[in-house]
């Protein structure tokens, strides 16, 4: 291990002693024992290095090197100052709405008041301080923190975060909206939001978990998500992650699923200097579905990796995953799709489908599928493809009328729909649209091979149309 | 005034001369067949008038409705009322026929200084417009040209060149790989949209297309030139004799 990573881990060996003397829960020994464990294991491993075949084209030495705080509670004043770009992110319809700013919770931008009768939400600092025995049985029991160092780190730093938990057989049709924002300080800020969702037998949830940083300085989000779905229930969970170029976003989503629960992952990342996207369903009980869908963009120099683990544990299960990838400037993207089938997981079927468009030549995409196959009797698919605009496309729509620019759009909001059309209509969908439809309005105005193709005069004069 | 003057007009698609020296002029109201073998340039001819940049034109000139066709884009040209009828339509999945269809009305409709139509206005248009052509309503919310047989396709662009209404529509190929059925729905389209104030260029490469879109004027193109124009007479003559002769004529004099 070489100096500046030492001297880092110094760093967070001292954050982890301030923060074990102040986090909630200190008096639960099972809660102190999952952080102290979780510790010792990210201090024996440290940040993974590229060696490591998971990581093989994410370096996360910008994380490892950086000196972060882990960051506090802002003040009243401070928060009231975010009132305005908070309420720009709401969603309409939604069911309730918790929002956690640097990993706290803040109630004052939250309104948890309307939810129906057998859906409980709260955040978990509150509950581990009031009823922490609801907790025990379901956090930090599926999160592997031996396979990745984050999750040890965010599981060594669990405090806050959402706890939702929907009854039997109850159904909640709008979403939950949990907006977690990172804002930056004076030194680069740490925050390490967990999240832990129960939908029991039959419950019908939709969780929407956006992710947001304001401001230019350097921020590292490292959140974690426990969804644990009881036999038969059906939960969408979307992830949209929006940064900019300060912003480290880690994110796991660890889906527990029993006997034939419905899981749909929908993963939206519109940017941010390094996003690391872990999405880990483990089919438990027979008759399975999962979906994994995903729409991933960069440009600049962002990079984007998309780390997928889909664990057949049990038979007659099928998931499916389809991530799309747009990628400009120098920007990189990783799709790693790995999907193991135990030895009992009989009749399984999966699929993985992975589909990228490159708009400039340096823009890079590494994928990756990985297949591990212990049982005899399954389909597993998988495909990835690698293309540009295509230019006969281009050319179909500009001759009906439609200027360069706006088809340009057009055949990429036509790539995003396809992710699109894989969530159930409603609130979360019409949201994540919505996003989407703007990002890439920014992206095709930007594009450099637009710009390259047009002449000096011309560029100006389209700016200014634009401005 | 004529609607299109071709003059002298020479092209190239990397670095290989394709049309060697077109003279053409149409008049609003009249349909001109373009008839030729293969690799006569045909095609390349639609898609030089569609302004498609992959074509470098290194001579001659082209006036559309008094104005400069080789200056402008081929959204300009699409918005001035050029209209070409896709020998292979792109396929575009995630977008949907009408969406797409309405997004290209109101890109020309905005060029003219109209009002955009909005989807519950464009509905009943689109509707008219699908049933004279025997389409099925749903081929409209499915992504454009996606899993579309070859008929469909082409009467897809049929049906966009209804809705869109160019002055000067150009038909490459529409009726190649078509069974007679679909050749006389799509004949009937065309035929629908004859106008005195709309000209068409049919380009094929079998008369049969003819018996149902009567032309008024034939021109044969060999390697890259006209060779012969006459009247709608002369699509049968080729079509008794073949091109063997014609072929000889247009070598010869190169």
């Amino acid at each position: 291990m070489n100096a500046i990573v030492q001297e880092q881990l110094g760093r967070y060996i001292s954050a982890f002693d301030d923060f074990r003397k102040i986090a909630a829960g200190t008096a639960l020994p099972w809660l102190t024992k999952l952080r102290e464990d979780a510790f010792a294991q990210f201090a024996e491993t440290g940040f993974p290095t590229p060696n490591v075949e998971d990581w093989r084209f994410t370096s996360v030495a910008p994380i490892a090197k950086t000196k972060f705080r882990l960051a506090e509670q802002l003040r009243t004043r401070e928060l009231l100052a975010l009132r305005d770009q908070v309420e720009s992110c709401r969603i309409p319809g939604a069911a309730a709405r918790m929002v956690f700013v640097n990993g706290h919770f803040a109630p004052e931008f939250s309104s948890l008041s309307c939810l129906p009768p057998g859906v409980f939400a709260v955040n978990l600092a509150t509950q581990i301080a009031e009823k922490p025995q609801h907790l025990e049985p379901h956090l930090g029991r599926y999160l592997k923190i031996k396979r990745d160092p984050f999750c040890a780190l965010n599981t060594a730093f669990m405090e806050d975060g959402a706890f939702l938990h929907i009854g039997r057989g109850r159904v909640l049709e709008a979403p939950v909206h949990l907006l977690l924002i990172s804002v930056g300080g004076d030194v680069p800020l740490m925050n390490h939001p967990r999240n832990l969702v129960l939908a029991e037998e039959g419950a019908e949830l939709t969780v929407v978990e956006e992710f947001l940083s304001l401001g230019d300085t350097t921020v590292f989000c490292n959140a974690a998500t426990e969804l644990v779905a009881g036999e038969g229930a059906v939960v969408s969970h979307y992830r949209i992650e929006q940064g900019n170029c300060g912003l480290f976003q880690i994110s796991t989503l660890r889906i527990q699923q029993d006997k034939s629960a419905n899981v749909s992952s929908h993963s939206v990342l519109l940017g941010g200097a390094l996003v690391r996207n872990n999405v880990h369903p483990v089919l438990a009980g027979e008759g399975g579905v999962c979906l994994i869908n995903g729409l991933f963009l960069g440009r600049e120099r962002e990079h984007v990796d998309n780390y997928m683990l889909v664990e057949h544990a049990s038979a007659h299960c099928e998931s499916r995953q389809f991530y799309h990838g747009i990628l400009d400037d120098q920007a990189h993207g990783v799709f790693h799709g790995r999907i193991i089938v135990h030895k009992d997981a009989q009749k399984t079927d999966a699929k993985q489908t992975n589909r990228n468009l490159l708009l400039s030549d340096n823009a890079q995409i590494d994928t990756k599928p990985q297949l591990e196959i212990f049982a005899d009797d399954v389909k597993c698919t998988h495909g990835a493809t690698i293309g540009q605009i295509e230019e006969n496309a281009l050319f179909y729509l500009r001759a009906r009328g439609i200027d360069e620019l706006s088809a340009r759009r057009l055949l990429l909001e036509a790539f995003a729909n396809e992710c699109l059309d894989r969530m159930k209509e409603g609130p979360a969908r019409a949201h994540a649209a919505e996003l989407i439809r703007a990002h890439i309005r920014r992206m095709a105005t930007t594009a450099k091979k637009y710009r390259e193709a047009q002449p000096e005069t011309e560029r100006v004069s389209h700016w200014e149309e634009f401005q | 005034m004529s609607l299109l003057q071709i003059k002298n007009l020479h092209a190239k698609a990397e670095g290989q001369e394709i049309l060697k020296g077109i003279d053409l002029t149409i008049d609003e109201g009249e349909v001109h067949s373009i008839m030729g073998p293969n690799g006569s340039g045909k095609s390349t001819l639609a898609q030089v008038l569609a302004r498609r940049e992959n074509y470098e034109v290194n001579a001659g000139e082209i006036t559309y409705a008094g104005k400069n066709l080789l200056d402008m884009k081929p959204e300009e040209a699409a918005c001035e009322g050029v209209f070409l009828a896709f020998q292979y339509p792109a396929e575009i999945p995630g977008i949907t026929n009408a969406y797409f269809l309405r997004s290209a009305l109101n890109a020309i409709r905005k060029y003219r200084g109209l009002d955009e139509i909005d989807a519950m206005d464009f509905l009943p248009l689109l509707r008219e417009k699908a049933k004279l052509l025997d389409m099925d309503e749903k081929l409209m919310n499915r992504s454009v040209n996606e899993s579309f047989s070859g008929g469909e396709k082409k009467r897809n662009e049929i049906l966009q060149m209804a809705v869109l209404e160019p002055r000067l529509a150009i038909l490459d190929e529409t009726d190649s790989g078509l069974d007679i059925d679909a050749v006389r729905t799509v004949a009937r389209g065309v035929n629908a949209m004859r106008s005195p104030r709309r000209a068409m260029i049919v380009v094929t490469h079998y008369q049969r297309l003819l018996n149902h879109i009567v032309p008024d004027f034939v021109h044969v193109l060999v390697g890259g030139r006209i060779v012969r124009s006459g009247g709608p007479e002369l699509a049968l003559e080729l079509e008794e004799k073949g091109y063997g002769e014609l072929e000889l004529a247009g070598s010869a004099e190169v």
